[in-house]
């Protein structure tokens, strides 16, 4: 759909069309090989561990993409599913002992049978008064927990780490915890690939650009929101399990706050909304940034990595809004141009 | 609950409704004329607290007698941020703008944190510190001082709007951009002008806020979801309707948390918020 065809035609067809198919492809295997292979060249546990909050990130930035950027509704209240998954699943443990991989299941259920409730009320709602919706939501969800005794309350719930293995999801090494957050990274870019390619997309996409087109060809706006935003809170769920496993400890501040909800979406407009890769590209440079910042001028407790932080923030969004994906589209697109202009198109 | 206590606690949520109010009403004007939802509004209060403390603490001048120099202060601020980066969004789309005030909050809080520590400050010996017996209540002077000038406040920019001509070319502007470039109304010294005000406002709550209500970098997270409530409720735009959301907010959330407890005063609003959403998504005071 967005394939430029004066930019990619005029190319001779027996190399470039090729060329870049291929190329995408190889770059996308090597990635993928360094991936599965990352714990054997670092065996150091905090590599390890950015490496896993890297993918934690994306997966979560490429949850909240669905309904965030393919179908264009801005939900700032997504940690509520996060929360709500973490909740579920470890109450589900903790109280009643069901296995935690089951658990993270019908913690992801749950999450996108109340998405269903609250899209019903809130898809009636556009723009800015969706966006601030959502909002309280979120916030209505963190006071409810934080008042809960039964769910811990503020203190929140400590995981029991007296079993282990990949049976009870408790492991002592960082390295299983890597392969469990690969492949769930692996699995919501499986459910995107196969959303964005069927006609699913198109009607999200569709419901983005043009609503009140897609309305008059009969399109059901709100059906076609509810799915996204249920498959998206059913991935954000499973995030929001697999930390509650990874830190064997949540309370409401951590999976309810709303810096959470704030990290999903900055990841996707980082790397580029509405486009597959481009939360995990998001996810990279944000960690990275995120994590060195804090290395390099936490100590101070002063508040300059903060400062960092949000510095890059207002430059990439009133400088790059279409992300590192759009700045990547460009630069090839003008390649693209200076190639065929050398050529004497 | 006995009358006399109803009575109190409604006085009280009056008094924080209007301050609420002063603070929405700098942020529904700044969406009203240029459709910006402004996240880093609760920093402009947070400055204007800063800027009471450090007077009064620097050189033992009272928040009451420095409120013209911060409203001056802030509304410097607020022009400043619009050129600097506001102006520069204008035309984006909602996401970019979205995080663009997003990452101003956080950048705010940072500058703040970086400068005076994240330390709770208070300004503890005000002129206006102490308690008044208003037919037969008890209530604090600070929060009435506080209601008195924020409803002052709240008169002065609706009688600008209303009765002035830089006033009426805000409104123009709100009201359509385009018809009001064809009629020479600058745009850009519109949006700059209701940056300068809105930030001038939220500093004013701030001043006034400051004789009762503890300083610190992230104050400003106490207020700036109320805020959004406000503007929701009154409708975006309407500085009519967040006078009327702001003080039906203050009520609601400290008759409700006195019935079901404080910690509950948040979801109460909250609750209350999205079921009118539901059933006028344009607030009480907009237009459909």
């Amino acid at each position: 759909m967005n394939k430029n065809p004066t930019i990619v035609q005029p190319i001779e067809a027996n190399v470039a069309p090729m060329q870049t198919i291929s190329g995408g492809h190889i770059i996308l295997l090597a990635v993928l090989v360094v991936a599965a292979l990352f714990p054997w060249f670092s065996d150091s546990p905090s590599h390890q561990n950015v490496a896993i909050l890297v993918m934690m990130a994306a997966q979560m930035g490429v949850a909240w993409n669905i309904v965030g950027g393919y179908a264009g509704q801005v939900s700032l209240g997504h940690v509520a599913f996060y929360g709500l998954g973490a909740y579920t699943s470890t109450l589900l443990f903790t109280q009643f002992g069901v296995n935690p991989w089951i658990a993270m299941l019908l913690g992801g259920v749950f999450a996108a049978a109340i998405s269903l409730v609250i899209g019903w009320s809130c898809f009636r709602l556009k723009g800015h008064y969706f966006t601030m919706a959502t909002i309280a939501v979120a916030e209505i969800v963190q006071i409810v927990f934080t008042n809960w005794e039964f769910a811990g309350a503020a203190v929140g719930i400590t995981i029991p780490m007296d079993q282990e293995g990949w049976g009870a999801f408790v492991f002592a090494s960082k390295v299983p915890y890597y392969y469990i957050a690969l492949g769930l990274l692996l699995l919501t870019l499986l459910a995107n690939f196969i959303i964005e390619k069927s006609y699913l997309g198109y009607y999200f996409r569709a419901i983005k650009d043009e609503p009140d087109a897609a309305r008059s060809l009969g399109v059901s706006l709100s059906k076609y929101k509810q799915i996204a935003f249920a498959v998206s809170s059913f991935f954000t769920a499973l995030g929001g399990s697999f930390y509650a496993q990874k830190e064997l400890y949540i309370d409401p501040a951590s999976v309810l706050g709303t810096a959470v909800s704030i990290k999903m979406a900055l990841v996707s407009i980082l790397g580029g909304i509405g486009t597959l890769f481009g939360p995990v590209i998001g996810a990279g440079v944000l960690t990275i940034i995120d994590e060195g910042t804090r290395v390099m001028f936490g100590g101070s407790g002063r508040g300059t990595d903060l400062i960092i932080y949000a510095t890059l923030i207002v430059v990439i969004a009133v400088y790059y809004p279409t992300g590192v994906m759009g700045w990547i589209k460009n630069l090839s697109a003008r390649r693209a141009l200076k190639s065929q202009n050398a050529k004497g198109v | 609950m006995s009358l006399e206590i109803f009575l109190q606690t409604l006085a009280s949520g009056v008094l924080i409704g209007l301050i609420y109010a002063l603070v929405a009403i700098g942020l529904t004007m700044i969406f009203g004329v240029m459709d910006i939802i402004n996240f880093s509004h609760g920093e402009f209060l947070m400055f204007g607290m800063y800027s009471s403390f450090w007077l009064y603490a620097l050189y033992a001048l009272d928040p009451i007698f420095t409120l013209p120099l911060t409203t001056l202060f802030l509304f410097g601020f607020g022009v400043m941020v619009y050129k600097l980066v506001i102006s520069k969004i204008v035309t984006a789309p909602m996401v970019s703008q979205l995080f663009t005030t997003f990452g101003l909050m956080l950048l705010f809080r940072g500058i703040a944190q970086f400068f005076w520590k994240p330390d709770f400050r208070t300004v503890d010996q005000s002129i206006v510190s102490g308690s008044v017996q208003i037919a037969g209540f008890q209530i604090g002077l600070p929060q009435v001082t506080a209601g008195v000038g924020a409803i002052l406040i709240t008169a002065g920019v609706y009688l600008f709007l209303t009765k002035t001509k830089a006033g009426a070319a805000l409104e123009a502007t709100a009201a359509d951009k385009d018809a009001a470039r064809l009629m020479g109304i600058d745009s850009q010294k519109m949006f700059a002008l209701a940056w300068g005000i809105g930030a001038a406002c939220a500093g004013i709550a701030g001043a006034l806020l400051s004789t009762f209500f503890p300083i610190f970098p992230e104050v400003g997270a106490n207020f700036i979801l109320i805020a959004f409530v406000v503007v929701n409720l009154g409708g975006f735009g309407s500085i009519v309707g967040a006078l009327i959301a702001g003080v039906l907010v203050g009520v609601i959330e400290v008759v409700g948390g006195f019935l079901l407890g404080p910690q509950y005063k948040l979801a109460i609003v909250l609750v209350l918020f999205l079921a009118v959403l539901m059933f006028r998504p344009q607030g009480l005071m907009g237009k459909a």
